[in-house]
């Protein structure tokens, strides 16, 4: 009985709020599938899900009909590297859960726990078009960099709701390169040793439990909580996030990644365009920030603005990012996407890049990225080119519930604005 | 270009009057001649680019007096704009650049950058020298003294557009320090940037910074209302100290001269009305506060910076003509961001204000027309009017008038220093790219030339770009 009804509480949980029928019509379609682009289409959403899309969909009567003339669809776009829903005032650290200097708990440290949907940034980012966003530990430093591992990221929805996580411990994050050479006591080596020796410990953990667990074990560097947590990145099931920006890191991190069987997600990756075939060979998605193209620090003298078109022409799958751990300025991302169109890369990539993309590298890809009849309703129409500044979201739906297109920000402009007129 | 005189005629070090040529001192008023201290003792040694003949066809052209003008004509001579109009005939001997489908605005002008004090690499703390967080009165520091013109990011913001752009010490003290403008061309050293005759500005910081940085190493200021004790202390001894040396000055100055101070000069040059006020302040009341301190201490604020909340009193900044230089997009880092709006330059300009959309940041300043691009668009949203010919202001007129240039640079109108920038896209648009820049009538970057890019020498026989 009590398993019942947990089941119906699941199924009622699981079904769209929005118990109407809607249809937007003669809008330019960026599925972001095969479909590709339809030029002018219908959208047809019922309770929430979208019950068919293309050139010619009959709209039922009772349809709630929004013109989309001059517009654009796309699925929601997803901020990766953000710290949405776990920051709300970045200075006020009793307001942000996104970093813990708590020695035993580095890898162990579960992002997906404890976020707060009521944040007011989620609404602001909705305004941007953001539906979900990847949120991701950050180092606490302020006790100088002793944490090997920053912790396991969770992909989350931006509705405003309880249940707001869409994947927890979607991945783990690692930073090497420079900083990790910090952590590790100031060089490369020691941190590529460093990983290599956790990375034998966890599988020796995963091996003898029972033995670790009667304090037989060997050793350990790790808590039990972080050997726990980094069993799923060395059997391959969780990616692995390296932080890295220097072309000969990225190599090297590749080169063992492929001896130690992990799956992983470059970070960062500033240098990326100069090691472009070997990403590409190896599989590896890049997270990059296409603004990036200052030599900030001694791994990123190669920093450009052409890196996410030469990445995406030599193959890479390619994520596009806001900064790093980026919650207030999320909603920036659509701008991002659109320099990188400026520099070279095409504009459905680019759209990729924030929608599909991200979607698969974090595997979320069956319910958001793309627009496909019989999917959850996560979609946003705009009244123009989305990449564009002066183009702004109409209508957004966030896993087939719509939301309004309001947040504090614009209530305080409201307050303040005279009366126009 | 206007000389200056050597001879301390009042009392402060007035601030900025360069010339390219360091000026003879004048005559000594007395036999026993008082001790000329020079005013401009770190003159601009800047030289205009070569410059020829050119004019601009076929263009789209925002002058940022307010006009937009479709095929129009923008003819550039001895370094100066000599006309702009639609479809002007080209007089001979002008090279003609094809501007069809493209757009062409003033030079841009960022009112915040830290470009050079704090350079690339940024992440290397020997690059660090933008705050002075020693004492938190320090308005002896000049932050030209820490620019280094070899930083990446000068090169960077030229290949965005940017011309001009005051550089000002950070915001850790209630007084930073004097700030510096400069033109964006390549030099060796940061005098050959020096914008001749821009005057200087006090950097001033409102707020959490001083307070946290100070209270946080057990001294004043620990609060609000310590940092206006620290503002009101420095104000009353500049005033002691102002009037010293008009006594002196009065009585022929002889006698012995008041010995001299770096802190209480600067502070002196802006009761003298020398030294502009750049004021980075966040919330609406401080601002007001800050206001109320000018009025009883007889100096004027030019400009509030970041300044978050000037929405709150939009009505007020207008009345007291006091810009602001703000952004669209940032927000909430800290208490006193929390309410920024993306609509607040809009909502400033529609209250006949002046706003200014300016960077902080070395990315930022690379794309100040796409902050403005948010800004306009955070208009239309609510309804707000604006065009993209007065828009255009924020990141080129506006910025002149808060840095006391506004008689050289910020407009296309003939007569003005021939700063332009040719887009290869309408400036407000995403894709919109800076494909040519002149400053003061000369090419200082050029998309399609190789020559024009990375100055930099940190960069050289580096890898990545360079090659």
């Amino acid at each position: 009985m009590t398993r019942r009804l947990a089941a119906l509480v699941a199924l009622l949980l699981a079904t769209p709020a929005s118990a109407e029928t809607i249809a937007i019509v003669d809008a330019r379609l960026m599925t972001m599938t095969g479909a590709g682009e339809i030029e002018r289409g219908t959208i047809l959403i019922e309770d929430g899900r979208i019950a068919a899309l293309g050139a010619n969909v009959s709209v039922p009567a009772h349809a709630r009909v929004i013109d989309g003339r001059g517009g654009v669809v796309t699925p929601g776009f997803i901020q990766a590297d953000s710290t949405l829903g776990a920051v709300e005032v970045s200075q006020v650290p009793a307001s942000a859960d996104r970093a813990t200097h708590n020695a035993a708990i580095s890898a162990g440290f579960d992002i997906s726990l404890g976020l707060n949907p009521d944040s007011i940034l989620l609404p602001v980012s909705r305004l941007a078009g953001i539906t979900h966003a990847v949120t991701t530990p950050l180092y606490d430093d302020r006790r100088g960099r002793a944490l090997q591992f920053a912790g396991q990221a969770a992909v989350i929805d931006l509705a405003q709701r309880p249940q707001m996580v869409t994947r927890p411990r979607a991945a783990m994050v690692l930073e090497m390169g420079e900083g990790g050479a910090g952590r590790a006591g100031g060089a490369r080596g020691s941190a590529i040793v460093q990983l290599r020796a956790t990375l034998a410990d966890v599988r020796h953990f995963a091996a003898h439990r029972a033995a670790y667990d009667r304090g037989e074990g060997r050793p350990q560097a790790l808590s039990r909580v972080d050997l726990e947590a980094l069993v799923p990145v060395v059997q391959g099931r969780m990616p692995l996030i390296v932080k890295v920006d220097r072309a000969s890191d990225i190599s090297e991190m590749i080169a063992l990644a492929r001896e130690e069987k992990l799956r992983i997600i470059l970070d960062g990756a500033e240098e990326g365009w100069r090691v472009a075939g070997e990403i590409a060979a190896a599989k590896v998605p890049v997270i990059l920030d296409p603004l990036a193209d200052l030599p900030r620090s001694f791994s990123e003298l190669g920093a450009t603005m052409e890196n996410a078109a030469r990445l995406h022409a030599a193959g890479v799958t390619i994520v596009i990012k806001t900064g790093s751990g980026v919650a207030h300025r999320a909603r920036e991302l659509r701008y991002g996407a659109g320099n990188a169109v400026a520099w070279g890369l095409p504009h459905d990539a680019a759209v990729a890049a924030i929608t599909v993309n991200p979607a698969r590298v974090f595997g979320v890809a069956d319910r958001v990225g793309t627009l496909e009849a019989g999917r959850v309703a996560d979609l946003v129409l705009w009244n123009g080119d989305p990449l564009e500044p002066l183009s702004q979201p109409q209508v957004l739906f966030v896993e087939g519930t719509e939301k309004p297109l309001t947040a504090r920000p614009l209530e305080l402009r409201d307050r303040y604005m005279a009366p126009l007129p | 270009m206007r000389h200056a005189s050597l001879v301390l005629l009042a009392a402060t070090a007035l601030a900025g009057c360069a010339a390219s040529d360091r000026p003879q001192p004048a005559p000594a008023p007395a036999a026993d001649a008082a001790p000329a201290i020079d005013r401009d003792p770190y003159p601009s040694t800047y030289r205009a680019p070569a410059a020829d003949r050119v004019a601009l066809v076929g263009g789209t052209v925002l002058t940022a007096t307010g006009e937009e003008i479709a095929n129009g004509t923008v003819l550039m001579e001895d370094g100066k704009i000599a006309a702009v109009g639609a479809s002007l005939a080209v007089p001979g001997g002008y090279r003609t650049v094809d501007a069809r489908g493209k757009w062409v605005t003033p030079g841009v002008i960022d009112a915040h950058s830290h470009l050079g004090a704090w350079a690339q690499p940024e992440s290397v703390e020997a690059h660090n020298d933008v705050n002075e967080m020693t004492d938190p009165n320090t308005a002896q520091v000049w932050v030209e003294h820490s620019v280094w013109p070899q930083d990446p990011g000068f090169d960077a913001a030229r290949e965005a557009g940017v011309t001009t752009m005051m550089i000002l010490p950070g915001s850790g003290n209630l007084f930073g320090g004097r700030t510096v403008t400069l033109k964006n061309v390549p030099s060796v050293t940061m005098q050959g940037m020096k914008f001749p005759g821009a005057p200087y500005g006090l950097k001033i910081a409102c707020g959490e910074n001083p307070k946290r940085v100070y209270g946080g190493k057990g001294r004043s200021p620990a609060t609000r209302m310590g940092n206006v004790a620290g503002y009101r202390k420095a104000w009353i001894d500049a005033q002691d100290y102002a009037r010293r040396w008009d006594k002196w000055d009065k009585a022929g100055r002889s006698g012995e001269a008041p010995k001299r101070d770096l802190q209480l000069e600067t502070l002196a040059g802006v009761l003298r009305g020398e030294i502009l006020v750049q004021n980075h302040c966040y919330r609406a009341d401080e601002m007001a506060n800050m206001i109320d301190i000018s009025r009883e201490f007889g100096f004027r604020i030019r400009t509030f910076h970041h300044a978050n909340e000037a929405y709150k009193v939009a009505s007020l900044l207008a009345k007291e003509d006091i810009c602001i230089a703000t952004w669209a997009s940032w927000w909430g880092y800290k208490m006193e961001v929390f309410d920024a709006i993306e609509e607040n330059a809009a909502l400033v300009h529609a209250a006949g204000g002046c706003a200014i959309i300016h960077s902080d940041d070395p990315i930022v300043i690379q794309r100040l027309n796409q902050e403005a691009a948010a800004a306009l668009s955070a208009a239309w949203r609510a309804g707000i009017r604006i065009s993209k010919a007065d828009a255009i202001r924020w990141f080129t007129a506006n910025p002149a008038k808060a840095l006391g240039i506004a008689d050289r640079v910020g407009t296309i109108e003939a007569g003005k220093n021939a700063d332009v920038v040719l887009w290869s896209h309408d400036p407000f648009s995403i894709y919109a790219r800076a494909e040519k820049v002149w400053v003061d009538g000369g090419i200082v970057f050029d998309r399609a030339d190789a020559r024009y890019r990375r100055h930099s020498d940190f960069l050289l026989g580096q890898s990545g770009e360079t090659k």
